[in-house]
């Protein structure tokens, strides 16, 4: 083959792909060499050089992470040399980070501490660079908390927040023995431009960054007999929690993770996907309420396309890069949000509890649902609609420390009031989810027949591709929506900012023309958090998200109208889609933030 | 100076007729040029030495059709003084030397990358640069050169930050490969060479590889520029046959109480005394980019070495752990050692550090750390000590 090239790795012969480089030859051959600045999802740095191979023929090391495989070439990945070279580094990173392991958010779940142990690194070889620098914890950020004595400076999360996300809220600050990680005039993570899309925080080798955990708080609520502690849980959530007690990516847990926070003792265990389906109805009626302003009205202040809002990474992201796009935005709250403000509202009014008296908790994948827990829009019940947000990995923390064997539980169901689902509330922890669910809905609400799909199976919209468009021809409809006749839907997924970016620069210089635009934040969707278990690949990504669809596919409902819980609510409370209290509850408004 | 020649091409006089041999070697094709400056034995003058007619060679058989021409003139090797004069009396050699190597490669656009503290050549340099993109036009050369301001950092000498400080990014050097050659400046196959270097190659045009060759030795073709300072009488730039002995170059310039030279900078390596008989200056033993410093026994040598080290430590890029960490661990080790904090055995881990640097570092400045440091604390470790 002519696009081969072979070379010989610890004496055995192998032949990769050209292009590829020295370390992927070696996992070829099931030779692990050790890395750090290195990931799957990241252009290539070279700067840890903790990868460093021999190569016959060149005098100095290395770095096999950025050394192409080439023709005829002889590595040697395990020699005194390299040995020597690799452990030197480590006792210089070491040197320079602030190893307080056993009082580390990060302790045992470190990559730099698994090298440190690999190579039994019993002393302190140089002298402890820590003290000099005069290092602050930035926790100001609700989201995020950043610690510049943990700091390798690998750029992991420098390149991840400027190739993958687009946003460069992190970057590269001075040189020499000053240089750091740090942000526009070394200002909060707070007060830039940060999503807390958490992208970074999943990537971090150390514990530079991690999730601003609530850990304690929801602990003293659960503790506190005063209050009724309600939970919620997000569709991406259930199909990660088992790997952080050791399952492999892309098992469905459900059942167990209910019975877990059943365990931990919530008082009442309830389904964002409940709250997702409330958001089709909603954002549904919104995208047909737009498009009749704009096709039969000609309304020029409706603005097309619209897009969807329940990704807080994303929103507050063309808050800050694309304010005059803010009307684009469906109004509608977030699954969380609109969870939350119903819960110190009719779920409050249903089960005679004072809201005052309601602590609410949601375990997301997420990070940036802290921060939008915490905006001062998010009050639609009078008071705060969430109270807390912890991550897929807080909750693992907390049913370890509760002493529970996850693995071992038996499946339990989603207490009744707004615990009820659908497959297509599940599907919105995948990239192209949303998408899928409103068109089931709008589809049939317009035409009276399900969207015309093999088993509801929209595969058009769904996927990895960064950037995905799909359009549906709408014909037969019902009487009350005949000006949609023969109208084809255009629709265009985006997931991770960057591709996000590609859809919005296309919209603004006019050469896309979509009406319904799904993004999220981050890279998969929601399967691919900020709060998810860590590590994220894109073969994690990939099993993750094929594990949604098998839970979608297993569901007795599988569409959000024909939720029973639904129709409760719009008839005992709510009214209709977009009435008075919709308005009030489900829905919200957008700020302009500045660029930097 | 009773040892060495003193040699006249780089600063001798212009040609009476403005860019005349530059006309004539406009005229000439491609291969012609490159096979000259291939004869010559020209090695690159910014340090590293490589083989000037192979690295052009090299970029013109790359298939890209749009190419560069950098002429690095960021000068940031501690010592090194010879680009400024060089661009200060001659600049129009080294634009002609630029515009050779264009079409030896087939490049339309040049960029000289100035040192920071340059700028104020700017006007003069702009002046030359008119009249110098009025003559390849004459001579039907399309070919345009900017000049693109550095702002201080030495790292952005090493070719691939350089690059990217151009691109307008943190000057960050790259992994290798690939190479300039193949993918350089805007990721198109670019030809990086020393200001000195241009002006060599203008320089072999005039006189023709062979007059060329016979100055130097087998392994250093022609002459250098040595920028020379330190204890010294006559500190200034001299322009010198390579290949001299350490022994001769001493006896011309040092004190008569000269204890040590550095020879190529802080990046460089230090001779003590009883070496300068056995030492060659030039690429088959010593080479340089043109830093000779002198040091008499009045001073001491722990201060030189703990200059070089914090030279490294403020100027390495920081990317990369072995230099980041590696220089800040050795300053803090020799100055452990000096006051009594660590034990003289300390040095030796500090060597092997070195060591570590010199193979693991991503680009020659991490690389090149353990140079100075390894050749200072070997000759003369009692100073680090007592
Ligand atoms: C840290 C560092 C600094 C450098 N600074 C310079 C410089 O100031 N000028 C220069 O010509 N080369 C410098 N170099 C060498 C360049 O990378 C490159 O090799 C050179 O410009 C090639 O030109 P030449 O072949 O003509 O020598 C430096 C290299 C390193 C590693
Ligand atoms: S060796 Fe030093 S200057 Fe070079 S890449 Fe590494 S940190 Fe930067």
């Amino acid at each position: 083959m002519a696009n081969t090239v072979n070379l010989n790795i610890d004496g055995i012969d192998v032949s990769v792909e050209a292009g590829k480089t020295v370390l992927d030859a070696a996992k070829e051959l099931n030779i692990h060499i050790p890395t750090l600045c290195y990931h799957e999802d990241l252009c290539v740095a070279g700067n840890c050089r903790v990868c460093v191979v021999e190569q016959e023929g060149a005098k100095n090391l290395v770095a096999s992470c950025a050394m192409p495989a080439q023709e005829g070439m002889v590595i040697h990945t395990n020699t005194h040399k390299v040995r020597n070279a690799r452990k030197h580094i480590v006792e210089l990173l070491l040197s320079e980070h602030n190893a307080d392991c056993t009082k580390c958010y990060k302790n045992k779940s470190c990559e730099l501490q698994d090298l440190a142990s690999d190579m039994i690194i019993s002393e302190n070889m140089f002298l402890d660079l820590v003290p000099e620098k005069n290092y602050t914890i930035d926790n100001f950020s609700p989201s995020i908390i950043k610690d510049d004595s943990k700091c390798i400076r690998c750029q992991r999360c420098v390149r991840t927040c400027h190739d993958l996300q687009h946003v460069s809220a992190l970057g590269v600050a001075y040189k020499g023995d000053k240089m750091k990680i740090s942000t526009f005039f070394e200002n909060s993570m707070f007060d830039v431009v940060c999503t807390n899309c958490g992208q970074c925080v999943i990537r971090c080798p150390t514990g530079a960054l991690i999730e601003k955990n609530y850990i304690e708080q929801v602990w003293d609520a659960i503790h506190d007999p005063n209050v009724h502690v309600v939970v919620q849980t997000a569709p991406a959530t259930r199909i990660a929690l088992g790997e952080e007690f050791g399952m492999e990516a892309g098992n469905i847990v459900t059942g167990k993770l209910a019975a877990s926070l059943r365990r931990l003792g919530f008082d009442s265990v309830l389904d964002t996907d409940f709250s997702a389906d409330l958001t089709i109805m909603e954002e549904g009626t919104e995208l047909l309420t737009r498009l009749k302003k704009a096709l039969v009205d000609k309304d020029a202040s409706v603005k097309l396309p619209m897009f969807t809002s329940c990704s807080p990474g994303w929103v507050k992201y063309i808050e800050h890069m694309y304010p005059d796009y803010l009307d684009n935005l469906s109004t509608c709250k977030s699954p969380q949000q609109m969870f939350g403000a119903l819960v110190k509202t009719y779920y409050a009014e249903k089960k005679k509890l004072d809201p005052a008296k309601i602590v609410s908790v949601s375990i997301m994948p997420c990070t940036a649902k802290k921060f939008e827990a915490a905006r001062p829009e998010m009050r639609g019940s009078g008071y705060q609609d969430v109270d807390l947000g912890i991550t897929t990995r807080e909750l693992a923390v907390m049913i370890k420390q509760a002493g529970i064997d996850f693995n071992s539980l038996p499946d339990e169901k989603f207490d009744s009031l707004m615990g009820q689902s659908t497959g297509a509330a599940v599907i919105f922890g995948a990239t192209g989810g949303v998408m899928e669910a409103a068109l089931r809905t709008a589809y049939e609400l317009v035409t009276g027949r399900e969207v015309p799909f093999e088993n509801l199976n929209i595969t058009a919209v769904r996927g990895m591709e960064g950037v995905r468009e799909a359009s549906v021809k709408i014909e037969n409809v019902l009487p009350a929506w005949s000006f949609l006749e023969g109208v084809e839907l255009k629709t265009a997924i985006a997931h991770g900012l960057k591709n996000a970016h590609q859809i919005m620069d296309a919209i603004k210089a006019g050469t896309a023309n979509y009406h319904f635009v799904e993004v999220m934040g981050c890279p998969g969707g929601c399967i691919g958090g900020g709060g998810q278990p860590i590590p994220t690949t894109p073969e994690i990504r990939q099993k993750r998200a094929d594990a949604i669809y098998r839970e979608d596919e297993g569901m007795e409902i599988r569409k959000s109208h024909e939720n029973p819980e639904i129709t409760q609510i719009y008839k005992e409370f709510l009214g209709e889609p977009l009435g008075h209290k919709s308005h009030e509850l489900l829905h919200t408004h957008y700020v302009k933030r500045k660029r930097v | 100076m009773k040892n060495l020649k003193r040699v006249d091409i780089i600063f001798g006089a212009y040609t009476q007729e403005k860019y005349k041999v530059l006309g004539e070697t406009l005229k000439k094709s491609s291969d012609q040029i490159i096979s000259e400056v291939t004869d010559s034995g020209l090695k690159g003058r910014g340090g590293a030495g490589f083989p000037t007619g192979l690295k052009w060679k090299y970029t013109a058989n790359e298939a890209d059709p749009i190419k560069y021409v950098v002429c690095n003139a960021d000068e940031g090797e501690p010592g090194t003084f010879k680009d400024r004069e060089i661009l200060t009396r001659v600049p129009r050699k080294v634009f002609s030397g630029m515009a050779i190597c264009a079409k030896a490669i087939g490049a339309k656009k040049g960029y000289l990358y100035l040192r920071g503290e340059y700028v104020y050549m700017l006007p003069d340099l702009m002046a030359e640069l008119e009249l110098f993109h009025k003559c390849v036009k004459e001579n039907n050369l399309d070919f345009e050169i900017k000049i693109s301001m550095g702002s201080g950092a030495y790292i952005c000498g090493e070719e691939s930050a350089l690059f990217e400080s151009i691109e307008g990014k943190r000057g960050e050097p790259r992994n290798k490969p690939p190479y300039p050659t193949v993918s350089g400046l805007f990721g198109k196959p670019t030809v990086i060479n020393n200001v000195e270097t241009f002006v060599n190659t203008l320089m072999i045009m005039r006189l023709g590889a062979d007059e060329f060759k016979t100055l130097g030795t087998s392994d250093s073709r022609g002459s250098k520029l040595f920028s020379v300072s330190g204890d010294t009488p006559v500190a200034g730039i001299f322009e010198l046959e390579l290949g001299m002995s350490l022994e001769d170059f001493v006896e011309d310039f040092g004190d008569g109480d000269t204890k040590a030279v550095q020879v190529g900078g802080a990046s460089g390596f230090c001779v003590p005394r009883k070496k300068f008989k056995d030492t060659i200056i030039g690429f088959e033993g010593v080479p340089t980019g043109g830093s000779m410093m002198l040091f008499n026994s009045s001073r001491s040598m722990y201060n030189v070495l703990k200059n070089y080290v914090e030279f490294f430590e403020e100027e390495s890029c920081g990317q990369c752990t072995p230099c980041r960490v590696g220089c800040q661990q050795l300053k803090l080790g020799i100055e452990a050692v000096k006051k009594g904090e660590k034990s003289a055995t300390y040095l030796d881990t500090l060597q092997k550090l070195a060591d570590t640097m010199k193979v693991s570092a991503k680009c020659g400045l991490g690389q090149s750390v353990a140079n100075s440091f390894s050749s200072i604390v070997d000759n003369f470790k009692e100073e680090m000590i007592y």
